[in-house]
């Protein structure tokens, strides 16, 4: 049963391989509500990997996620139910238009009265106008607005992101961290993925650092960004 | 686990031996075969070539039969050894099906008077090479090692599945095939010497299929082993 | 209880949906069924063999055939946008994908069969006033068990770099049996003999229909949970 005293998010040991390459190996994790943990790295540190083992995407080797004391398993689809996913994938379908992808999305979830869910997540994102569109017919921006309300229409406890940010131009970069920090992220326990500290600087109450499937640094988000970027640096090249 | 180089090498000398034991024994039947046992009088000296191609018909199934096992017990217990034994297993089989399907035109040319025939036994075994040469291009088709060893266990374990309806579907046809003489309700009707040179044939067919199946694991656990060390 | 099944009609409905809107793969489908006939009907000799008796075995290659290019499409489409990524994080079991993916299939593939059989009746000048009904349930019966092992191999494929020819190389040796019951089913069907002479290939076919159902459906959570 989930538990109000339990993190919204942990995770103990995870290591997920690869024949005989291990991805991660014995990563920790715990997140409580509210907390957001951008999550650093160079190419093929494992952060990918790690998200989608958060998300029930893979099975790890070892190691287990516990949502809200919640066991996630395969086995057992209710335990999926508290996790929102965005990836830069938009996961729509091409061929449906928009009210139609967010109606399955709520069915999928189980919400009451489905098709009036998805008008409310649909127009919540500003995307009211554009219901009987589909995915192909929208800007990169728009879609990734759809993707968003995709992802939240069950209003899931725990979201994971993975790089959000890639292929944005500045304005919509802007846009989208704006939109996450006034719709998105309150009161969910949140980890974002990211390719430079800049991108979600200000959305962040933590930052890890992966590297080789591992923690290098794991801290509070300190005031500087120009002093961490030094750091953060360093670390990559070492 | 980490595939250990010395037991591969170990494997290898043990597989080895074993195959070249079984081959003396194979090479036993041979002489048993065309010496000292009774020649068939309806079929002459060409149903000599049952005593290779009967037991090698049973190593095909016997090595279906053990890929399918051994992808159940990957899925269930997740060892890599059993998709190691798996991949060897359908491989020795597509052998032993390769060797059913030259022998069997070559027995049944002076016979039947036509290099292939859609009877039963033949078509059956035809269908396990096509089953086992799909097992191996949807291997090759997969790079990553821990997904190619789960789609081809849901394959292999489908096709352990598929063989008894082969059966049936190939058996609805009437086929040319000898009706079965010696797995028959009552007993067997072979004249006993023919019986006894047969029954050392499945023995000698299965020893080889262990043979080389342990061969192959072992050069399988060397290549891991090798790859492991470059990687 | 009925909360698994509401899912899975919704997962069917979803892929129906989306390919009546570009109805590529449906066209595809029907287009191939019609060819394969014509074609067959142009590769024999129709004085040296009676139609009679290789009507049945036209009938049902063309049937498997159109079977297969109707499937593939099952988990391209999953492929845009990653969207099968939503199916797999839903709070949805992986048996209950694979019965909607599996009725999406099941409907589509009867669909296609619904207009090669009348082109069939019409290019071959088959008499199926007394065969209709047992046709149409052995076509149901054989559809049933080709579908299961197609939708469990079009989600193996997938992945692989040459899936549209990959899936017929796996799936051909599986739709073998159903198709020689459904032969014999049908070639005594066409010549008007008993029922009871039909009952033992039709219960051949349900019983490959149970087999290959339940496996697929059993093994379906090992083909897509990485």
């Amino acid at each position: 049963m989930p538990s109000a005293d339990r993190p919204a998010l942990e995770a103990v040991g995870l290591e997920r391989a690869y024949g005989s390459v291990r991805a991660i190996s014995g990563v920790d994790l715990t997140l409580g509500a509210g907390e957001v943990l951008m999550v650093l790295g160079p190419n093929g540190a494992g952060k990918t990997t790690l998200l989608r083992v958060l998300a029930g995407l893979l099975r790890p080797s070892a190691g287990e996620v516990r949502i809200a004391g919640q066991l996630l398993r395969a086995s057992e689809p209710e335990s999926r139910r508290p996790i929102g996913f965005l990836s830069h994938h938009s996961l729509l379908y091409d061929d449906l238009t928009l009210l139609e992808n967010l109606t399955f999305a709520a069915r999928l979830y189980g919400l009451a009265q489905p098709e009036q869910k998805a008008r409310e997540a649909l127009a919540a994102f500003g995307l009211a106008a554009r219901l009987r569109d589909q995915p192909r017919d929208l800007s990169r921006g728009l879609e990734q607005r759809a993707a968003i309300a995709r992802a939240l229409i069950h209003d899931p406890a725990v979201l994971l992101l993975d790089e959000p940010f890639t292929g944005l131009d500045t304005n919509s970069a802007e846009l989208l961290r704006t939109l996450l920090r006034e719709r998105c992220l309150g009161g969910r326990a949140v980890v974002l993925v990211t390719h430079h500290p800049s991108e979600a600087w200000d959305l962040a109450t933590r930052v890890g650092v992966l590297r080789a499937g591992q923690w290098a640094l794991r801290e509070n988000r300190a005031a500087s960004l120009e002093q961490f970027v030094t750091r953060y640096q360093e670390l990559a090249r070492a | 686990m980490n595939p250990d180089p010395d037991r591969a090498q170990a494997l290898i000398r043990r597989g080895w031996r074993i195959t070249l034991v079984s081959l003396l024994a194979v090479a036993t039947v041979m002489v048993l075969a065309l010496r000292f046992t009774p020649t068939e009088i309806r079929q002459g000296l060409a149903q000599k070539i049952f005593y290779i191609h009967a037991p090698s018909a049973w190593c095909a199934f016997l090595a279906v039969g053990l890929t399918g096992m051994a992808s159940i017990l990957y899925l269930w217990l997740g060892d890599q050894h059993f998709d190691r034994f798996a991949a060897a297993s359908a491989e020795v089989g597509t052998v032993f099906c390769a060797v059913v399907l030259t022998t069997g035109p070559i027995w049944g040319k002076p016979i039947w008077g036509a290099w292939w025939t859609w009877d039963a036994r033949l078509s059956l075994t035809l269908f396990l090479f096509f089953l086992l040469l799909g097992y191996h291009v949807l291997r090759s088709a997969i790079r990553v090692p821990t997904e190619r060893a789960r789609l081809s266990a849901v394959v292999g374990i489908m096709a352990m599945v598929l063989v008894p309806f082969i059966h049936l579907s190939v058996y609805l046809f009437r086929g040319l095939h000898p009706t079965p003489i010696v797995l028959k309700p009552s007993a067997p009707s072979l004249d006993p010497e023919m019986l006894r040179t047969l029954l050392f044939s499945f023995a000698a067919f299965t020893l080889l299929y262990v043979g080389l199946v342990t061969l192959t694991y072992g050069i399988r656990l060397a290549q891991d082993a090798g790859e492991r060390s470059h990687a | 209880m009925l909360e698994p099944l509401r899912l899975a009609l919704a997962i069917a409905a979803k892929d129906l949906r989306a390919e009546m809107r570009s109805r590529t793969s449906f066209l595809s489908a029907a287009m191939f069924a019609a060819l394969l006939l014509v074609v067959f009907n142009f590769a024999r000799d129709p004085t040296a063999v009676a139609t009679i008796d290789l009507a049945p075995g036209i009938l049902w290659v063309t049937v498997a055939f159109a079977a297969v290019v109707a499937m593939n499409r099952g988990f391209a489409v999953e492929r845009e946008n990653h969207a099968f990524d939503g199916l797999l994080l839903a709070p949805v079991s992986r048996e209950v994908l694979f019965l909607g993916k599996y009725l999406a299939n099941l409907t589509f593939v009867l669909l296609v069969e619904t207009i090669a059989l009348p082109l069939f009746v019409l290019f071959f000048n088959v008499d199926l006033s007394h065969a209709l009904p047992g046709l149409l349930v052995t076509l149901l019966l054989a559809t049933a068990g080709l579908v299961s092992v197609g939708t469990l191999f079009s989600a193996i494929v997938v992945r692989t770099r040459f899936a549209e020819l990959m899936l017929p190389v796996l799936l051909l040796p599986f739709m073998v049996p159903p198709l020689v019951f459904a032969v014999q089913v049908t070639m005594r069907l066409l010549t008007n003999r008993a029922l009871s002479e039909v009952a033992g290939g039709l219960r051949l076919l349900v019983l490959y229909d149970v087999a290959f159902i339940t496996v697929s459906l059993l093994l379906f959570s090992a083909v897509v949970d990485e």
